[in-house]
């Protein structure tokens, strides 16, 4: 769809984002929740949303606090987690790298998974001008990024009356392997997350959780050279 | 969740920012610095499979051995695990898979 001002590609982003907020808000409370379980109080469990804002992250550095990991071990895993991240900034870059720095910093802040997808899909389809690419993304943003805040808050708030008998041990794992699940879409995917597995297993007897960190290594690794063989194989097939 | 001990409020703070201040710097990094220089193709080919590097090794000891019994494999987690990962794959929809894997759970759990 061509959008020719800026407050009309605003309000197509606004709407492009409005179905991601039935994926945001109930990860939010549970981030909410989940912290609450933790010992953390509400403006804790808020801080952690608003300054890091980054869901899959949040919860991997909650659990390996709650382990009592070093805090060296909690950052780099958690920061491994946000590594896409760079690539979401290296993906925008043609698009918005024109407008002054003080908006591609507010534009790096919220560049979340939603906010980044709609644009790069958005931007890759349609030819905008950078004052349309821009009002795009802030429409993107407007519906799911305070929603991020406000349901932590929610989440914090019910977490302290659910009752103790409720197994929310197990909120943490099965939330990750539903997002997990449908980044299994490459074999070099699927072996990347299957040497994770395997030697984060091999590997629990290391003191720190130092074991993590060299899963995490090995299998980024083996996903990057399985890519690399399938399109030589691909190649060769040619 | 059920950690051992109360999370110090120290290191929780120094979590907080570091990851913020990290979290922000890997967002800024192209988009603030780089400008629209090309990457080099191994970087990206790496970054790619981050996510799917990280996240399993870290769930995996937490559904074989949760620390809810003491580090015991459990059948109804091991079932709701199975559940959650199962339908994830076949159906990409991140919330069905939530319900179904904590239905399963308190299904199991209610069982046994």
């Amino acid at each position: 769809m061509a959008t020719s001002s800026p407050r009309g590609a605003f309000m197509q982003g606004v709407r492009d984002a409005l179905p991601f907020t039935l994926v945001v808000s109930p990860f939010a409370l549970l981030f909410g929740v989940v912290a609450t379980e933790a010992g953390l109080n509400v403006l804790e469990a808020l801080s952690f949303s608003v300054v890091v804002i980054a869901g899959a992250s949040q919860f991997a550095a909650l659990q390996l606090l709650t382990e009592n990991a070093p805090t060296a071990i909690v950052l780099a895993s958690a920061l491994a987690v946000n590594l896409r991240m760079a690539m979401y900034s290296a993906s925008l870059t043609p698009h918005l790298g024109q407008a002054p720095l003080w908006q591609r910093a507010l534009v790096a802040y919220f560049l979340v998974d939603q906010t980044y997808a709609l644009g790069a899909v958005k931007y890759e389809r349609d030819r905008m001008s950078l004052s349309d690419k821009l009002a795009y993304f802030w429409g993107t943003v407007a519906p799911i990024c305070p929603l991020w805040y406000i349901m932590t808050v929610v989440g914090a708030l019910v977490g302290t009356a659910i009752p103790a008998g409720v197994p929310l041990d197990f909120a943490v794992p099965i939330t990750f392997l539903a997002l997990i699940a449908p980044m299994l879409r490459t074999l070099a995917h699927v072996v990347a997350a299957g040497v994770s597995v395997a030697l984060a297993l091999g590997l629990a007897f290391l003191p720190y959780n130092l074991g993590l960190i060299l899963a995490a290594l090995a299998a980024m690794t083996a996903g990057a050279q399985t890519e690399v063989w399938v399109e030589r194989r691909k190649a060769r097939a040619q | 969740m059920t950690g051992d001990a109360a999370i110090e409020t120290g290191e929780l703070w120094l979590v907080i920012l570091g990851l913020g201040l990290g979290s922000f710097g890997l967002r800024f990094v192209f988009l603030g610095l780089v400008g629209d220089r090309a990457l080099p193709a191994w970087l990206l080919r790496h970054l790619r499979y981050t996510a799917v590097a990280v996240l399993p090794g870290l769930v995996a000891p937490m559904v074989l051995w949760p620390s809810a019994t003491g580090g015991t494999p459990e059948p109804a987690r091991l079932a709701a695990a199975g559940v959650t990962l199962g339908l994830g794959v076949a159906t990409k929809n991140v919330l069905l898979s939530i319900g179904a894997g904590a239905a399963t759970l308190g299904l199991g759990l209610w069982l046994v």
